[in-house]
């Protein structure tokens, strides 16, 4: 579903990505990990094309993102991501947030768009605040929101980059339930995150980055039982205490 | 000091209301103008082609050199024939009015297109990144999500611009069109009231410009909610 294959990408002289190579199967859940500045939001923001690489390429299904022949815009139109501090759309109230895109980008009806973010703000437990603004909502709230806003557009693929680190520690785990409730529900979902909960509850295999390099990529079982290299012991020994 | 004669005032209002006209006609058409085209020229300078950058910073650069005055002047002096020829206009028309909004439209374009472009910067560059995920186009991000925010962050300091920029219509008269100070200035020269007809045009300005100012603060209030 996604590939990338042998991804590089500099800011001047500074190499960010280093001939990174991943897939993500239909239906698979693969956490992405490491120390942070180890490039791992870099990576997934490349997966949809927000961030340029200047090496390697990158797929999603058959088409090619970095190709200039590809359209960017409706390929990312169905790739759904989540951002770290959510990004909803201050000026319009949650139901907008939810419909705008559908509208302008899908060129569904008003009324299809409404009823659609009405039905996944349901599902993420928000729907008696569909009137409200962004700013009227918790964290943990707004992004539920984002996630639904997200899956509005009927995503063939999730990309989750550090969706709880901006949260409170009494809000993630509401966060974290939708995610594991989607990714049980069968979505394909690429995520960055230091949850390790998380990863050992629902991912199927989890990635290690360090210093740009992705250092190990490995089935979940294994990589919390036996990590190969001593960065990703040395990060586990941290992270778990 | 010799006592104030306000008795010709009543007789001086209608003239006095068509250059109100014109002084709102200029201010209307250089407001709707400047912003759209300082819209366009912030757009132009935050995009990423080089020579649409230099030319937007180019253009503001060189209007935001000169005094308004001497703008005013040079698009009366110089280049009404051209002005008439681009815009087709029958020669009928007032070529001064033409030109002071021709003048004013694109100086006040040059001071928008910088507080527009403030105005964008300050929109987080990650919420277009939000929107471009989202499947949209670039102009339809700039469209649905950066601009409506960017606007209703300026909208105090596009308004206090307006202000400005409607007193400084009163700049015209050196073209010698009869704006609302200028017919004041006249009336008053004819009819030997001078002092009566400039304190009387203060007022005005200062009622219209106080009322406006009071509306920023108002909005400015509301804003910061």
């Amino acid at each position: 579903m996604i590939s990338l294959n042998n991804v590089s990408k500099w800011y001047g002289q500074f190499q960010v990505l280093k001939d990174c190579s991943l897939q993500v199967n239909k239906g698979e859940v693969v956490v992405v990990c490491g120390p942070s500045g180890s490039g791992k939001s870099t990576l997934i923001k490349t997966v949809n094309g927000l961030e340029a690489i200047q090496q390697g390429a990158i797929f999603i299904g058959d088409r090619e993102v970095s190709s200039a022949q590809t359209n960017l815009p409706a390929l990312r139109s169905r790739v759904g991501m989540v951002f770290q501090h959510f990004e909803l759309f201050p000026h319009l109230s949650i139901i907008e947030n939810l419909a705008l895109a559908q509208m302008r980008v899908l060129g569904r009806s008003k009324e299809e768009a409404y009823q659609k973010g009405y039905k996944l703000l349901e599902r993420v437990g928000l729907r008696a605040h569909s009137d409200k603004f962004p700013g009227q909502l918790s964290g943990g709230q707004q992004q539920r929101v984002a996630i639904a806003r997200a899956l509005c557009m009927d995503p063939i693929a999730m990309l989750f980059d550090e969706p709880t680190s901006a949260l409170d520690p009494e809000m993630i785990n509401e966060v974290l339930d939708v995610m594991v409730e989607l990714a049980q529900e069968g979505m394909t979902m690429m995520c960055v995150t230091h949850e390790m909960g998380f990863a050992r509850k629902v991912a199927h295999r989890v990635v290690f980055m360090d210093h740009g390099a992705i250092v190990e990529d490995q089935r979940k079982e294994d990589f919390f039982s036996r990590p190969t290299s001593a960065r990703a012991r040395d990060f586990l020994s941290r992270i778990l205490h | 000091m010799e006592r104030l004669d306000w008795s010709g005032l009543p007789h001086a209002l209608p003239t006095l209301w068509s250059g109100m006209l014109i002084t709102l006609q200029i201010t209307v058409l250089a407001i709707v103008f400047g912003v759209v085209f300082g819209t366009l020229l912030a757009a132009l300078r935050l995009s990423a082609v080089k020579p649409l950058v230099y030319f937007a910073r180019m253009f503001v650069t060189i209007f935001r050199s000169f005094p308004l005055v001497l703008v005013l002047l040079w698009f009366f002096l110089l280049i009404p024939q051209l002005l008439q020829a681009v815009l087709r206009i029958p020669p009928t028309t007032d070529i001064r009015l033409v030109s002071a909004m021709v003048a004013f439209a694109l100086f006040e374009a040059a001071y928008y297109a910088e507080i527009i472009r403030a105005g964008i910067q300050a929109v987080p560059r990650t919420q277009s990144g939000a929107a471009l995920a989202l499947g949209m186009t670039y102009l339809q991000a700039m469209r649905l999500v950066i601009l409506p925010q960017a606007f209703r962050a300026m909208l105090p300091l596009l308004l206090t611009q307006a202000i400005v920029l409607f007193q400084d219509t009163s700049l015209v008269y050196v073209i010698g069109l009869a704006d609302f100070f200028r017919s004041s200035t006249n009336i008053g020269d004819r009819d030997g009231t001078a002092v009566e007809m400039v304190l009387f045009s203060g007022l005005v300005y200062f009622v219209i410009c106080g009322a406006t100012s009071g509306m920023v603060k108002l909005l400015q209030k509301k804003g910061a909610r």
